[in-house]
């Protein structure tokens, strides 16, 4: 007998979000289903690194401790739990959970494991496909090709739920797709309901990134006030079978959940609102409103949505070289004019020892590193100089964050707090590839 | 009378590999209609000149009361490889609002 109303939480919101929101939801949100969301477009590219050097990593860092605060919670409750920590090793991910588990005193807890999301074999076949960003053929980057992703929708997860497994653990998929699946699932809606799907994913998107729902990412003191921020309560989605929405939050959290919270995160990373494509749908938010309906509760009206897409985005994550860079900081007199010497300093040092770079950035913190250099701004009390280049070379990146901590002794006067580093960079570019051409499918680990 | 952005309207920035948009909510029926009218590509693109090369696309939510300003080529090539302190482009909705307009 499926419910005819459910509950839909989220766990987190980006890979190092704060664990003690999710632990509240799974204990006092009355939740039937807890959504983490841990894979931004960075993070998979960070995963697939780590899972490089090592074969049983590459999955989100903090999931131990995730899963520490709410499994107890969730298992009692029947809570089920989906989430996309799994990043570029899902079937590892779901190993840790499993040991989660059983260190709980839980036992031998089932983990559904969603895969095919790989499709870096079917990238190298078809090397003629178009890079999005440039028209490029993919064959320009396929020789430092390190991963290639793609995002699975909202029916594959469905498809792990239905293994009646506890825990759905994947790899990439869209973000909105992981509470899609959940209301899916639980309301028993057809992947061919297109008003279903636009309810599931218009509350998808904008719970994905948690307390930027309810009041984080909004503070603006004296204009825009959010209350009890060190306690921000991350958001829930009350959903009728048929398609009713409702926002809220953990009762007693901190933040805010509003129309006003609300209009920022519905159009958080959208470009035309008529056209936000999903592997499930094509939303349309023009019509969308608000109606606030209690306290933090909202309800959402008017989400449309047309046919998917007949292709699958697929993220391409290549080797792009290193990014080397170093900081020191000025104070007090004649502040800029001290940084700006060791700018040219460290020019000419790089310049002298035969180092060139296709990108180098300068920065002066406190008065241009956030938004340029814009005119008319005033000279600060205090800047911070930061220099930061690219190269494909490692040693060559590396003398950038060198020359700056030299100035340590030979620098202009005053200098202090000098740092340096280096690291390895993965760029990411996106194909879109036909869906014929990727296989998802569920493997479930542990008895049942 | 010349008024600031700050005082009409709330903004969020969000990023998309090398896109950044920023979205743009009225406070009032007055500050939307001032905004639809004043807050135009042009003065979006010169705000952001220094840290983008555009183009800049802008879309209208009648129903919100809202603007959104698609701004490509925004963040120094896309979050991954950006040799910016805020490759995702956080900080830009605070651009928008430091724009000048000028008023009634």
């Amino acid at each position: 007998m499926k419910k005819t109303s459910i509950r839909v939480g989220c766990g987190a919101g980006f890979s190092d979000d704060r664990i003690d929101p999710a632990q509240e939801m799974a204990e006092k949100g009355r939740i039937d289903y807890l959504a983490f969301e841990c894979l931004a477009e960075r993070t998979i590219a960070r995963e697939n690194l780590a899972r490089l050097k090592d074969p049983d990593k590459g999955y989100t860092p903090y999931l131990a401790e995730r899963f520490q605060a709410v499994l107890p919670a969730c298992v009692r409750q029947g809570v089920r739990i989906v989430t996309n920590m799994g990043a570029a090793n899902p079937m590892a991910a779901a190993r840790a959970v499993r040991r989660e588990a059983q260190a709980l005193g839980l036992g031998d807890l089932p983990v559904a494991v969603v895969l095919g999301d790989d499709v870096s074999e079917q990238i190298r076949a078809n090397p003629q496909l178009p890079l999005l960003e440039s028209g490029e053929p993919v064959e320009s980057i396929l020789p430092r090709m390190a991963a290639a992703n793609a995002y699975l929708g909202a029916d594959i997860v469905r498809a792990g739920l239905d293994t009646g497994a506890p825990v759905v653990m994947t790899g990439r998929v869209s973000d909105p797709s992981l509470f899609l699946a959940c209301m899916m699932h639980g309301l028993d809606w057809s992947y061919d309901d297109y008003p279903r799907l636009a309810v599931g994913t218009i509350a998808g998107h904008m719970m994905e990134c948690a307390a930027q729902l309810t009041g984080g990412c909004f503070a603006d003191p004296g204009k825009k006030d959010v209350p009890d921020m060190a306690r921000i309560g991350f958001p829930f989605a009350d959903v009728t079978v048929d398609g009713r929405l409702v926002l809220g939050k953990v009762e007693g959290s901190g933040g805010r959940l509003d129309v006003m919270t609300c209009k920022e995160q519905v159009l958080y990373e959208m470009h035309d609102p008529s056209s936000y494509i999903t592997p499930d749908c094509v939303l349309d938010i023009t019509d969308v409103s608000f109606e606030q309906v209690g306290k933090d509760a909202v309800q959402v009206n008017g989400a449309k949505a047309r046919a998917r897409t007949p292709t699958y985005k697929v993220v391409v994550g290549y080797h792009d070289g290193w990014i080397g860079e170093g900081e020191v900081g000025y104070a007090g007199p004649n502040a800029l004019a001290r940084a700006r010497l060791a700018e040219q300093i460290v020019r000419e040092r790089l310049k002298m020892r035969g180092f060139t770079y296709p990108e180098m950035r300068v920065d002066y913190i406190g008065m241009s590193s956030l938004h340029g250099m814009g005119s008319g701004r005033s000279e600060p009390y205090e800047v911070r100089l930061r220099i930061a280049a690219r190269s494909p070379d490692r040693k060559t990146a590396q003398a950038v964050g060198f020359e700056v901590r030299t100035l340590h002794v030979n620098g202009p006067a005053g200098g202090g707090g000098g740092t340096n580093a280096l690291r390895e960079v993965l760029g990411v570019k996106s194909v879109l590839l036909p869906r014929n051409l990727v296989k998802p499918q569920v493997v479930v680990e542990g008895a049942r | 009378m010349s008024v600031k952005v700050h005082e009409l309207a709330h903004a969020r920035a969000g990023d998309k590999g090398n896109t950044s948009n920023v979205s743009v909510v009225a406070y009032s029926d007055e500050a939307w209609t001032l905004l639809r009218e004043q807050l135009t590509v042009e003065r979006v693109m010169d705000a952001y000149a220094h840290v983008a090369k555009g183009p800049v696309t802008r879309y209208e939510l009648p129903t919100l009361k809202a603007l959104n300003f698609v701004i490509e080529n925004a963040l120094g090539g896309g979050v991954t490889i950006s040799l910016a302190q805020d490759a995702h482009g956080k900080s830009l909705s605070f651009l928008m609002l430091d724009i000048g307009l000028p008023g009634r």
